[in-house]
């Protein structure tokens, strides 16, 4: 172990005497403990084979921020425009309010723009209205698209109350395809360890389809009905395992110590269809975006070792770009590979 | 026209940057306008796919329903209860006026006047909507001649009139007919009240107490007949005793029907009601308080002699009496000015001040699904305020009617 330790301070001292915005180092999780530590040097803006990076912030409005500022950076960076739009998979619920909100501030302080941007839902609810306060529909207009410049036909969110609701869930498979498939899946962890609505027990190459709620999911919900457990929906429409893993990237954020012993599960047991979001482990880029709280029930040892890379996970988000200054920076950055 | 096919082709027109008064809340929300009607933006997102024809920055201004005044005899040196030749010009100059005191809908009031006038005038005052012409008239409030001797207050005491056998008849007769009521105050202790109040109120025509001598079991009595509203509270009738509190104590009565709420007219002009008083009616009944201006001919156009029905009055600053008495005359406080002070004198929130001069009316007129509010489907009347309650701008079915000078551009 000192072995590999001595390697690392070496790679990270090394690390910091190279250009800051074209390297990052990555470090393959599957490796430890006690067996060869794969490192790769990596650009940082170009697709990132076999990487998984726990992002550790301290609370909740760093871990939002940080979230955004990802967000942000690879938006702009993908340069989307009329013929090539940047698909984003996206999540609801308490934990994405935070990232939301910066990212319509980006958007209001004109460092961002939604304009060719594709959005896809990850679920909605079965056999709420479309305009009902609760439904997922009324989350994602409030919460973000009614704040940003979005055009509503590039946004997508499954219909809970469609006819067929099979068929609803083959359509949305096939919007995604004709998309081009989605850059960037961002979603959330059940305090049960699922991913969308892939509740404990669902395949792990699951597709789109209708699910009912396990007990956990329906008791975490009830907050939003009142507390009245009789008005929390039973079944939803979700997007498989399958789905989000087909994703080119996925983030997943996980803050709250209510969620630490999921992200366990996800992270430091095996891949396991009862918590579906150990999936990603076998995901070729993934980035888990978490505050303290939800590392409670990690082991101190990853803990450490993800936080000693903060250093350089902190390069992705840092220097942030913005559509403002996109061209100044681009041609600064070749010109001062310094930026402190 | 607000049709639904044409309505949906109609430019969408977004008010940003601005707070919107909806559900009893100043709400950090945009305010969606189409086709003359609140828009709702949600469904035009998911539904319809579209996105805004033209964005309005309102500069941070509080958005709220327009005013709705329900008790006003005229202004601007014309008197609604003058049967002269043209009713309609002097109507229509006075609702364009009082855009700019953010009204978008009145009544129109008649004082006790003689049949003649009552024959001539009611005809030509029909209801309309409003738009860049004026604020909409709503319908006609006839506040008497059916009322107390005692009480007239400035109502000339020769055309005072009791209901006569058939009742009913004999009201009809003396208006000429109903068609544009939409008000009537009358005194509930007349004999022969309770068969009026049911046929005005059978035929929705909202019936308001005042001007009389009732004590309270006897309004309470008219409010189960179908009586809804107290016009200009504590003025013209017995004042509060704490064994009859009379018409006032209608507003804690227990004795009403199940589900109705009373409504009662406000004059806060700060002379025809003491503040304090002011403040107890609306900490009894705070749901209830309807902001009336009340206003006469003098209304807008400062001191000196006017005239008012049948008789002169005089004006000094904001007080108008009876010439040659100390009789108050009605107010010629505009609305806005009413909300200010109200306002300022019950320390209430925003919100209630801006709601009792909107959505109350609305309610008592039993409008309140198109008018008074800025939920989705209502009529787009609206007024644009500064954070002290100053009219910016005032819009009708969505479109731009009057605007402040500096506003200008």
């Amino acid at each position: 172990m000192t072995h590999i330790s001595s390697s690392l301070q070496e790679l990270r001292q090394r690390e910091h005497t190279l250009p800051p915005h074209s390297l990052a180092v990555q470090e393959n999780l599957s490796s430890l403990p006690g067996g060869e530590c794969g490192v790769e040097l990596q650009r940082a803006d170009t697709v990132v084979k076999d990487t998984m990076k726990l992002i550790i912030l301290d609370n909740y409005s760093q871990a939002s921020e940080w979230a955004a500022k990802y967000i942000r950076n690879r938006i702009i960076q993908f340069n989307p425009g009329p013929d090539k739009y940047f698909t984003l998979g996206l999540p609801t619920g308490s934990t994405p309010l935070g990232c939301y909100k910066k990212l319509i501030e980006y958007y209001k302080n004109g460092d961002l723009s939604f304009k060719y941007v594709k959005t896809f839902n990850m679920d909605e609810y079965v056999g709420l209205p479309r305009d009902h306060p609760e439904s997922y529909h009324s989350f994602m207009w409030n919460n973000f698209f009614k704040h940003i410049d979005i055009q509503p036909e590039n946004t997508h969110i499954l219909d809970g109350t469609a006819a067929d609701l099979q068929a609803e869930c083959d359509a949305f498979e096939e919007k995604i395809k004709a998309a081009g498939g989605t850059e960037l899946f961002v979603g959330g962890i059940g305090p049960d360890g699922h991913i969308a609505f892939n509740e404990p027990g669902s395949s792990l190459v699951s597709r789109t389809r209708v699910k009912t709620l396990a007990m956990d999911t329906i008791l975490a919900n009830a907050r939003f009905f009142d507390g009245d457990l009789a008005k929390v929906p039973t079944m939803a429409l979700t997007v498989g395992v399958g789905t989000v893993m087909d994703a080119r990237e996925v983030m997943i954020l996980i803050t709250g110590a209510h969620k630490a012993f999921a992200l366990y599960k996800a992270i430091e047991e095996g891949v396991n269809h009862m918590w579906t979001v150990s999936a990603f482990q076998q995901h070729p880029r993934t980035v888990f975006v978490c505050d303290e709280d939800a590392t409670l029930e990690l082991k101190v040892k990853t803990v450490k070792y993800f936080k000693g890379l903060m250093l350089v996970h902190n390069k992705l988000v840092d220097p942030l770009y913005s559509i403002k200054e996109k061209e100044i920076e681009k041609s600064q950055s070749s010109k001062k590979p310094y930026s402190d | 026209m607000r049709g639904g096919q044409v309505a949906a082709r109609a430019p969408v027109i977004q008010f940003t940057n601005c707070r919107i008064l909806r559900g009893g809340a100043l709400l950090r929300e945009d305010l969606w306008v189409r086709g003359g009607r609140i828009l709702d933006p949600e469904k035009l997102f998911f539904e319809e796919r579209r996105v805004a024809d033209e964005q309005r920055d309102c500069g941070g201004c509080i958005l709220a329903p327009g005013f709705i005044d329900v008790q006003i005899n005229g202004g601007f040196g014309v008197d609604f209860s003058q049967a002269s030749e043209d009713v309609g010009s002097g109507v229509a100059l006075v609702a364009r006026r009082i855009l700019s005191h953010g009204v978008t809908s009145f009544c129109p009031t008649l004082v006790t006047s003689p049949l003649e006038v009552y024959h001539k005038v009611l005809p030509q005052i029909p209801v309309k909507s409003g738009g860049p012409h004026g604020a909409g008239v709503l319908g006609v409030h006839l506040e008497g001649p059916f009322i107390s001797r005692e009480k007239r207050g400035a109502h000339p005491e020769a055309h005072l009139r009791s209901f006569e056998a058939d009742a009913f008849q004999d009201m009809l007769a003396t208006y000429g007919g109903l068609d544009n009521v939409r008000i009537v105050t009358l005194a509930p202790e007349l004999g022969h009240s309770h068969e009026v109040i049911r046929e005005l109120t059978a035929l929705g025509i909202c019936v308001s107490l005042g001007h009389s001598v009732a004590d309270l079991g006897t309004a309470e009595e008219a409010v189960q007949s179908g009586a809804t509203f107290i016009t200009h509270l504590f003025n013209a009738m017995l004042p509060f005793h704490h064994r009859d509190p009379g018409i006032v104590g209608l507003l804690t009565s227990d004795r009403l029907p199940a589900g109705r709420r009373i409504f009662y007219g406000m004059i806060a002009d700060g002379i025809h009601t003491n503040p304090a008083a002011l403040r107890i009616a609306h900490r009894a009944h705070p749901k209830g308080l309807v902001l009336v201006t009340d206003a006469v001919p003098a209304l807008g156009l400062g001191n000196g002699r006017h005239t008012l029905g049948q008789q002169e009055v005089e004006v000094d600053g904001l007080t108008a009496y009876v010439a040659g008495t100390n009789t108050l005359s009605g107010s010629i406080a505009p609305m806005d000015t009413c909300v200010r002070h109200f306002l300022q004198a019950t320390g209430c929130s925003v919100e209630s001040a801006l709601e009792a001069a909107s959505l109350h009316p609305a309610q008592l007129l039993g409008l309140e699904k198109c008018k008074g509010t800025l939920d989705f489907g209502a009529d787009a009347d609206f007024v644009v305020l500064d954070d002290s309650l100053h009219v910016r701008a005032t819009y009708i079915s969505g479109e731009l009617v009057w605007q402040a000078e500096e506003a200008r551009p």
